[in-house]
């Protein structure tokens, strides 16, 4: 169905020339790591992103989506992690949502009822516990009842036949996934393709007739799910090129600075614990929605801790992030856009934004000061600008990270959080930020990173822990590590 | 589970209602004024006068709530109403009859929540800034075609909109204008329940990009509902006529906030998705019964100022309790 798809996103190729074929009635799942291009060659098949080569066919005609609702009409329909409903509206008005069939403009009750019921029978299969009323609101309705909506929805279009599941387990609980097989198996009985994207290999096992493994963007593997082996599909996921060199001195750790115990939050993480030493670089690993931003942030107080016990340079309990920075612990947000950085500030502003105490007198802040303060930090990081009032926003990737970095630097934090330090940023400011972390740990400083990107754990930390559906390992010695036992506890296979 | 599931479960969804609170918020503030000042509030004539005076902010809270719900927000109401106004008198002084007033009042009102509509739809500016900008530009539209006065004119049997019954006429209760008003609510209720249009405003405000990817022509829908509202506005400007039988371009200033604090007290959310026309003309009435049951009482102006703005708040506040639920 798709052939030879590039895709490249400035000088980041994420796909460079993937095919792979889906067959009517057949669970297709499509396998990798992340920035392995399986988000983007979604986007590209539900019509969100267009290709740059390659071609696409639906059923033997040429598919161009422009648009989402153009795929959509060709049905193509795609269910994303975030969930695409009204929640103000019921469940039929959801469903028909778009081809209400009306008579003088009013909407015919009766048979939008009747057309939301036959395609909740679809998905529900019938089982009385899996029914869902066509009348509740949908934001009532639970995180799975609300994809079972919305997978009812693309369904009940006539010409459906393709369904792409974006991570569909990653917010069930064990039998709600139960309930969402059983639904995929309905759509399959009715010659409908799914694509299933996922990283949990036991559930590929389960539902998946056939499967495409994604690394670096290409095609490394293909077959059909039963004559494979859980560990041969780790295999063709891992052994990724390692195009860098890691910074590695002699460090020596020193005493615990933070201390967590069966620390659980909102809903992630739950029952965490670990012990993280000066002089020490202690990553996490786990997949994308494993709890491991969330566990930063409980730990800075930016999210609720609901249970555990807490203690970080020798203060007990939650803090709120302002006691926590005036402590010394600094967190780098994995989401620079919107939360690490004030992008329409500029950068000697965002630098200084966590400490104005020695830009003046309280409460004034000083511009020359501030000036003053950010060219340091902007020479010590070789952060490339025309000047610390240019608007932050108005950097790359990696010099707008290292503003954020210098931020904690600046404010003179002893413990590290860092939250995908490197994600989408060049590789000369990868190195740069590997060395400072290296830098960071020879002085004395705690760092926790949290990266997807294993060859960059692997490489820089002392220790790593496994995080997986908000559970946290304990923490091993890289030197017993490697890729593939990471990636096999991250994945569960 | 219970024996009578029929008759638990409608009760549940009663009390569910968005316009429930407001509902008895408003019957319990008429108790306690009826209570406390008896002999001159209580009374039936008292009543007709209340229901009068909630007409012109009532009707533009209809729109306002289409607006609301549908994510957006609508400050020109107080200047296309009085805008509506002078239209309305300059064209009874120029000759024109009464209902080709009120048609043309109506129009350019309507007219004017089309052209904000499809700037809010196409230009891609936010509602608060483009309705800014048009209550400013109408409210000097108005000044300028009434150059710069009040515009008295012969009301032509339109003040009896609003007007005090004739004896002969005394089976109709309320003056028409109070009538039309509530057919009006009841018409734009079913619209937004039962119509297309309405469920894709409810969809557009509850998730626009959801509703896109559905089909939904999300444009249409912002432009109808600006329009809808901009007429309602116009409609409120005849019933503000109606009353006053001038044309003043300086009339209703701020009456926007009044229409805005009803939806936002009958349940209506700024966030969009939510919102209830009867909540809103529930809203439209526990103002004026405030301000009414405070004059009866001899309260000072502020003290009327301060317990609706409490109000306003209170009912928010309660609103974000009933959804917290767990």
């Amino acid at each position: 169905m798709a052939k030879d798809v590039r895709k490249t996103f400035g000088a980041t190729v994420a796909l460079a020339g993937v095919s792979f074929a889906i067959e009517p009635g057949r669970v297709h799942a499509l396998i990798g790591e992340n920035g392995a291009g399986k988000s983007t060659l979604m986007s590209i098949l539900a019509g969100a992103t267009p290709p740059d080569a390659g071609e696409l066919t639906l059923g033997g005609a040429p598919f161009r989506p422009r648009t989402p609702q153009d795929a959509r009409r060709a049905g193509v329909a795609m269910v994303h992690q975030e969930l695409s409903l009204c929640p103000h509206m019921s469940v039929e008005e959801n469903i028909a949502l778009g081809s209400e069939s009306t008579k003088w403009g009013f909407v015919k009750r009766v048979e939008m009822r009747r057309y939301a019921v036959a395609a909740l029978g679809r998905v529900a299969d019938g089982a009385l516990e899996s029914r869902i009323a066509p009348d509740a609101r949908v934001g009532d309705l639970p995180p799975s009842g609300q994809q079972l909506v919305e997978i009812a929805r693309a369904l009940a279009q006539r010409n459906c036949r393709v369904l792409i599941l974006d991570e569909p387990t990653s917010s069930l609980g064990a039998d709600e996934v139960e309930r969402l097989f059983a639904a995929i198996r309905a759509a399959c009985a009715a010659e409908i393709a799914v694509v299933y994207i996922s990283h949990f290999l036991e559930e590929i096992h389960r539902i998946a007739d056939d499967f495409t493994v994604l690394r670096d963007g290409k095609t490394v593997g293909a077959g059909t799910v039963r004559d494979v082996a859980a560990s041969d599909v780790v295999g063709m996921m891992v052994g990724r090129a390692v195009e860098q060199l890691f910074p590695r001195s002699i460090r020596t750790p020193g005493d615990v600075v933070l201390e967590a115990k069966e620390l659980g939050g909102a809903v992630k993480p739950s029952h965490a614990t670990l012990t993280l030493r000066r002089g020490e670089v202690l990553g996490i690993a786990g997949l994308v929605g494993a709890g491991r931003t969330e566990l930063l942030r409980c730990i800075f107080g930016l999210d609720r801790v609901r249970q555990g016990s807490l203690r970080v340079l020798g203060v007990s309990g939650v803090r709120t992030p302002a006691a926590r920075i005036a402590r010394g612990v600094g967190l780098l947000s994995e989401d620079r856009k919107t939360e690490g950085l004030a992008t329409a500030l500029s950068i000697a502003e965002n630098l200084t934004l966590s400490r104005t105490g020695p830009l003046g007198p309280p409460g004034i802040v000083l511009p020359r000061r501030r000036r003053a303060a950010a060219q340091k930090w902007m020479r010590e990081l070789s952060i490339r600008a025309r000047d610390p009032e240019q608007r932050a926003g108005e950097l790359s990737g990696g010099n707008q990270q290292k503003i954020a970095i210098a931020r904690l630097l600046y404010q003179d934090a002893d413990v590290f959080l860092l939250d995908e330090p490197t994600r989408g940023i060049d590789v000369g400011s990868k190195a740069q930020i590997y060395e400072l972390i290296d830098r960071l740990a020879c002085s004395g400083k705690a760092v926790l990173v949290v990266s997807s990107y294993l060859p960059e754990l692997l490489g820089i930390c002392d220790r790593i822990a496994v995080m997986r559906r908000g559970r946290l390992g304990p923490a091993r010695p890289v030197a017993e590590l490697d890729e593939r036992t990471v990636l096999t506890e991250a994945t569960g296979a | 589970m219970s024996a009578r599931p029929g008759g638990e479960h409608a009760w549940r969804r009663f009390f569910a209602f968005p316009w429930f609170g407001p509902l008895a918020a408003l019957v319990l503030v008429y108790l306690l004024f009826a209570l406390l000042v008896p002999e001159t509030f209580a009374r039936s004539t008292n009543l007709v006068t209340m229901a009068r005076q909630t007409v012109v902010v009532g009707i533009a809270a209809v729109g306002m709530t289409m607006v609301i719900i549908s994510g957006g927000i609508d400050l020109s109401v107080g200047s296309s109403v009085a805008l509506a106004t002078v239209v309305i008198a300059r064209a009874l002084n120029g000759g024109a009859g009464p209902l080709t007033a009120v048609a043309l009042g109506v129009a350019v009102s309507a007219a004017a929540g089309l052209v904000v509509g499809a700037i809010v739809a196409f230009g891609r500016i936010t509602p608060f800034v483009v309705s800014l900008g048009a209550m400013t530009i109408l409210r000097g539209a108005a000044k300028g075609l009434a150059r710069e006065q009040k515009i008295d004119a012969d009301a032509r049997g339109l003040d009896a909109l609003l007007g005090v019954l004739p004896d002969d006429a005394s089976w109709m209760i309320f003056p028409p204008g109070v009538w039309i008003f509530l057919v009006l609510a009841a018409v734009f209720v079913a619209i937004l329940h039962y119509a297309r249009f309405g469920r894709h405003v409810v969809a557009v405000g509850s998730n626009e990009r959801t509703a896109r990817l559905c089909g939904v022509r999300v444009e249409a829908v912002k432009i109808g509902v600006y329009a809808l509202a901009g007429l309602l506005a116009g409609l409120a400007g005849v019933m503000e006529f109606a009353t006053l039988t001038v044309g003043d371009p300086t009339d209703s200033v701020g009456l926007e906030l009044e229409v805005i604090a009803a939806a936002v007290i009958g349940g209506a959310s700024l966030l969009g998705g939510e919102g209830s026309i009867v909540g809103s003309v529930v809203g439209a009435f526990l103002m004026t019964v405030i301000k009414t049951g405070s004059t009866h009482l001899g309260l000072p102006n502020w003290v009327e100022e301060v317990v609706t703005g409490v109000i306003i708040v209170t009912a928010v506040a309660l609103d974000r309790l009933r959804h917290r639920r767990p």
